[in-house]
């Protein structure tokens, strides 16, 4: 467990999407695929607490800028879970929440800072194109959200960390 | 054979075939997507009554029988339409956010009535339009029965209602409405309003939110009234890879609803009947209303 620690605070620190020390992050794992042709998946991650109502969504990274007569928000609806529960509900590119899609790495995205105390589930989904589409959910509770999970073949470990 | 008759009305139509060896065929519009992002995205349908669903091996949906309801209410418009020998296919490009129902009414009027000493059949199909490019031309005593045994009185075709003779006496009519749509959504979903007409599907659960392992509930309506006590039939795709049907059946509650559970993603054909005395035809007896629902049951 020592070595992982270690291991993830690097990772967090030297993401792009590190944010202030103070806030609680959850952060993602895409492997890297050995596959002749690659491209970056669409990943959206949100938040909902664990006895239902509304999710939340923490980021989705897409094909923001490809125009024309297949846009990039065309393939949104193959995060199939985050469109249904998040994702058609709002209007994107949504500040905050929208990125250009991220190749092989470790991100870590901050939690919302305003969450109630309770039981909450993260959730991150990939959908990648010509391959696979995977969710990965990890239970947490707030204000202490802890917890881990892994994907089999799109997702790593996606860990959530408290402050 | 499917295990459960959702009608008899194919039986009554095909005027070559014996009743008892009629099966009854399931009237469906397949999308190829239900679920969109963006914007100006294309669906396409197949629309068709068949023995085995999904599949394409009975008839079309006439192609002039399809409407569309656009997000706002208003009527949306078909493209690329084509009526096979199996299905109707059409495409349809969502040009407003929100959810579209597309579906198909069929009204007819079937039974029987006494002229002249004779029984004679109300319905069935009718002879077809000479000369009318593409149709099927009729074969030589199409609708005639075979006389049960050496001897007997040939049965004389079926009649359309409108050629129903003034002094035809004993007339039995029930009017068939058969209903069947989709609902596919672009964006956020919207609620799908219904006519106060017949039997109507009135969704709890959006139909474009319908997940495995979730819950949804479904609201029949008998005239814009909630319909108690009324039958649904559950099957999903894939039923020609199966030994049975594996029908889920269930009855409506007092609010006329019922709760499915959806074992599995995929596509389920969602089929409701109903009858009552209370037909639009003057002559009919009983109204005997279907609406069937195809939804895509999405995984979680």
């Amino acid at each position: 467990m020592r070595p992982a620690s270690f291991v993830l605070v690097a990772g967090v620190l030297s993401a792009p999407f590190a944010s202030s020390a103070s806030a609680s992050t959850v952060s993602v794992t895409l492997p890297r695929l050995a596959l002749a042709e690659y491209k970056r998946p669409y990943v959206a991650g949100w938040i909902e607490p664990a006895t239902g109502g509304a999710a939340r969504s923490l980021f989705v990274w897409y094909d923001m800028k490809k125009a024309g007569n297949e846009p990039g928000t065309k393939w949104l609806a193959d995060l199939r879970s985050w469109w249904r529960k998040s994702g058609r509900l709002m209007k994107l590119p949504a500040n905050g929440v929208s990125g250009a899609t991220k190749g092989p790495g470790t991100y870590a995205i901050p939690l919302p800072a305003d969450l109630t105390p309770g039981h909450y589930v993260v959730s991150i989904e990939v959908a990648r194109e010509n391959g696979g589409r995977e969710l990965v959910s990890v239970p947490v509770s707030v204000p202490a959200p802890n917890g881990r999970a892994s994907g089999k073949s799109e997702l790593g470990a996606v860990v959530v960390s408290p402050r | 054979m499917r295990k459960i008759s959702p009608w008899i009305m194919p039986a009554l139509l095909a005027g070559t075939m014996i009743a008892s060896t009629a099966q009854a065929d399931s009237t469906y519009i397949k999308p190829s997507s239900t679920n969109s992002s963006g914007e100006n995205n294309m669906v396409t349908f197949d629309a068709a009554g068949a023995d085995h669903l999904f599949y394409l091996d009975h008839r079309p949906v006439q192609l002039n029988t399809i409407t569309v309801t656009r997000p706002d209410g208003t009527p949306g418009t078909v493209i690329n339409g084509l009526q096979q020998r199996f299905r109707s296919v059409f495409d349809l490009r969502l040009d407003q956010q929100g959810t579209w129902r597309i579906a198909a009414q069929q009204t007819m009027v079937t039974g029987t009535f006494m002229a002249d000493g004779q029984e004679r059949r109300v319905g069935g199909r009718r002879a077809p339009t000479p000369a009318a490019g593409g149709e099927r031309q009729a074969r030589a005593g199409e609708g005639q029965r075979a006389p049960a045994n050496p001897g007997a009185p040939v049965r004389l075709p079926p009649v359309a209602l409108a050629d129903m003779p003034a002094n035809a006496t004993d007339v039995h009519l029930t009017e068939v409405i058969n209903r069947t749509e989709t609902f596919v959504t672009q964006g956020a979903p919207t609620d799908v309003a219904h006519s106060g007409k017949g039997l109507e599907f009135d969704p709890v659960t959006h139909p474009n939110a319908v997940v495995q392992g979730e819950t949804a509930r479904f609201r029949y309506l008998l005239d814009g009234k909630p319909a108690a006590g009324i039958t649904v039939t559950v099957v999903a795709d894939g039923d020609r890879y199966r030994e049975a049907t594996d029908a889920l059946t269930l009855t409506t509650d007092k609010d006329g609803q019922v709760a499915i559970t959806w074992p599995k993603a995929g596509l389920y054909w969602v089929s409701a009947q109903t009858q009552d005395k209370n037909p639009g035809e003057k002559r009919a007896e009983l109204r005997r209303m279907i609406t069937s629902e195809t939804l895509e049951v999405m995984t979680p």
